[in-house]
């Protein structure tokens, strides 16, 4: 009995300090890569490539979705508004749920399942099957060649992926409260107008949004180089990715929330 | 594999769509051509009470907006609220203009009103507005209501 009980507390220790050690390693990682960013920064197309990959091959899926959540905003929002008597303040209600909340916290769950999983199988895999031993090989440091372009294609293409989301977002509530359930136009956006603040709500969005590419990008690339050189390794990492990411960006948001939007 | 040059043409588009979404965003959605970059100035009034009045709220004269409060403090000598406005220059009001706090709708937000007077002199930046109205508080309101009928009833009998 009590030697099973010490076994299941040095088991509980053991995760611990392997998280902990875990947690320390990818921030030293951080910090290597950040001393690395000159390279992908001066040879540029390096990391347009990156972009290609992780922003332009999302725009389908941030679009649509994008789309989407905003023509439900839409029809939710105009069935509860109605109640009220307030079917105008649709505009508000969309634009400012999408660009606070949903553009950048979706949209950054989106890319994390999308480009996140796709960087770190892609980074997995290269280690698995020894290109990077390969290349550290020929004098080239792999961290500066394949993985800050990467970080750096995705935290580029964020902000931007974001606000698409959020301006297909308010499209789609325009099509469904104006086009569809026919809200008066011209209180759908004075109000919108009058209600969205730039520094409040569109710049927050965006820092938001920045916040997320960063976190999101960094556990991909970190996964991917982290991975148990296998094929069931790879497999890990790349749920890993998408779990981990998708956590951290809902408890970021809450986090950010609580210091931007106090209710003033 | 792609050619490098339809890669940079994708990225291009992406890049400027990005850029056309955020601007969308700051324009279109919470316009920022408007009142931003206009010359304003600045005018204070003294209320009793603001009720729900916040700062960025509009300042409204003949129901057009004309300004935004920018400040809300609360003068401990004569225990009254002084809530400060940034008036767009082009518009210029009488020195006897007067200030009320009006509610948009039954349940709006609430705002400045501006009811110009006959002055010939405008009003100049950094004045101070002396004839005010406060906001309707519903409590108040129904505590009066109450009050009238209940001095009204014995009579009608």
């Amino acid at each position: 009995m009590i030697v099973k009980l010490g076994a299941v507390v040095s088991d509980v220790g053991a995760r611990v300090v392997n998280r902990v050690w875990r947690l320390g390693f990818a921030s030293r990682f951080f910090w290597t890569m950040l001393g690395h960013s000159g390279t992908a920064l001066r040879r540029f197309p390096l990391t347009l490539r990156e972009i290609y990959f992780a922003g332009v091959l999302s725009l389908i899926i941030i679009l649509v979705s994008g789309l989407f959540v905003g023509m439900v905003l839409g029809l939710q929002g105009y069935d509860t508004l109605a109640r009220y008597g307030s079917a105008e303040a649709l505009g508000v209600l969309v634009a400012l749920s999408l660009v606070r909340e949903l553009g950048p916290v979706v949209a950054a769950l989106l890319f994390a399942s999308r480009a996140g999983s796709a960087i770190t199988a892609e980074i997995g895999l290269m280690k698995a099957t020894e290109q990077l031993d390969a290349m550290e090989m020929m004098a080239v440091d792999p961290v500066a060649r394949v993985v800050a372009p990467r970080f750096w294609g995705g935290v580029l293409s964020m902000p931007l992926l974001a606000a698409l989301f959020s301006a297909m977002g308010i499209f789609g509530g325009y099509l469904v409260g104006v086009v569809l359930i026919g809200v008066d136009a011209g209180s759908f956006w004075s109000q919108m107008q009058s209600a969205v603040d730039f520094r409040e709500d569109v710049v927050n969005g965006v820092i938001k949004s920045v916040v997320f590419g960063v976190a999101v990008t960094w556990i991909a690339v970190f996964e991917g180089y982290d991975a148990p050189p296998t094929a069931e390794g790879v497999s890990g990492a790349t749920t890993r990715t998408v779990v981990t990411a998708s956590l951290a960006v809902l408890a970021l948001d809450f986090v950010l929330t609580a210091l931007m939007f106090r209710g003033t | 594999m792609m050619t490098r040059k339809s890669l940079d043409f994708w990225v291009g588009v992406f890049v400027l769509m990005g850029i056309a979404a955020l601007l969308f965003l700051s324009l279109k959605v919470a316009n920022l051509s408007s009142f931003s970059n206009g010359a304003t100035y600045p005018i204070s009034a003294r209320f009793d009470n603001i009720g729900g009045l916040k700062v960025r709220g509009a300042v409204k004269s003949a129901g057009v907006v004309v300004g935004r409060v920018t400040a809300i403090d609360f003068d401990n000598q004569s225990f009254e609220a002084r809530v400060t406005m940034a008036l767009d220059d082009r518009f210029r009001f009488p020195k006897d203009t007067a200030a009320k706090i009006l509610t948009s709708g039954l349940l709006g937000d609430q705002y400045v009103g501006l009811a110009p007077g006959g002055d010939t002199a405008n009003l100049q930046a950094g004045d101070t507005l002396t004839i005010t109205q406060s906001a309707v508080v519903l409590e108040n309101l129904i505590g009066q209501f109450l009050y009238s009928k209940a001095a009204e009833a014995p009579g009608k009998k």
